[in-house]
């Protein structure tokens, strides 16, 4: 079961890692956009490998149905197709420090990594096979999410909602304008 | 800990990593953005990758709950970047300076 696991993780993975470099280094927005969708497509599938077919199915629905259509709606909508600014100008070091930043994130999951023991061996078949059913079974998601993370889960909702009525009112812009925003902000829900 | 689990990590890191570089390097406003999103996604990553390995539905509460917040972001934060949008017409990210104090 684990070397399957593998075969199906390192091809999704390669996928990801290529999807969010693509992303930082497309020039259009809308290539940038489109190779973002693929990262979170990808990472879908990963969720499905680490046993949680809600959060994949949820990924699926929320980040690739209704994120990225808002940002596609905004790219297509504001930027004109002439328009380039492609890399920063405004600090000489930038590009030293951003890959210095990032070498040393990488590092540091590394190093955790390594002192955490990476490659321990697996559980046992029988027990493996108990806790994925116990995981990976929305039930039991939504058993937490309505007991033990009941406040969280309705403070998540009341920020969504704050969010929706401050995109709403921050796009308004003149009176009888006509900003439909308002679907956009709530399709995000 | 598992090799599933340690390659997610593994996995997570480099999108994080990545995020931070382009949201360093780029200056398109909604290229930042979606980098902002990447970052996030790695951290939902680690998040279930942690839920396997401690064999709890914690962690994906926990990303469900990231992932709620991702969403209110995007909205807020595409709302402000059509705002400066229709106010300038051309953003460069260097250039929208006007809300410093």
């Amino acid at each position: 079961m684990n070397a399957l696991e593998l075969w199906v993780f390192v091809p999704i993975g390669v996928l990801a890692v290529i999807g969010a470099a693509g992303l930082v280094a497309a020039r259009n927005p809308i290539h940038s956009a489109l190779f973002l969708l693929l990262n979170l497509l990808s990472l879908a599938a990963i969720f499905l490998i680490l046993w949680s077919p809600l959060m994949a199915a949820l990924q699926i629905i929320v980040y690739a149905g209704a994120i990225m259509v808002l940002f596609i709606f905004v790219i297509l909508f504001f930027v004109r197709p002439r328009q380039v600014h492609t890399m920063s100008y405004s600090l000489p070091l930038m590009y030293a420090l951003g890959a210095l930043l990032a070498v040393s994130v990488l590092g540091v999951v590394l190093f955790a990594l390594y002192q955490g023991g990476l490659f321990n061996p697996a559980l046992p078949a029988a027990a493996q096979v108990e806790a994925a059913t116990s995981i990976s079974s929305p039930s039991t998601l939504g058993r937490g999410l309505f007991s033990r993370y009941l406040l969280p889960f309705e403070l998540t909702s009341v920020l969504l909602l704050v969010a929706m009525l401050g995109a709403v009112v921050m796009t308004r812009g003149e009176p009888g304008d006509g900003s439909s925003r308002e679907d956009s902000a709530e399709e995000a829900d | 800990m598992e090799r599933v689990v340690a390659y997610s990590l593994i996995l997570s890191g480099v999108l994080f990593s990545m995020g931070v570089l382009g949201v360093m390097i780029r200056r398109h406003p909604l290229v930042m953005f979606m980098c902002i999103e990447l970052m996030l996604n790695a951290a939902n990553l680690a998040f279930v990758a942690f839920a396997r390995h401690v064999g709890e539905v914690s962690g994906q509460i926990y990303a469900l709950i990231v992932m709620a917040v991702a969403a209110a972001e995007v909205a807020v934060g595409l709302a402000i970047i059509v705002a400066v949008y229709r106010h300038r017409m051309d953003v460069d990210i260097d250039d929208v300076s006007s809300l410093r104090g």
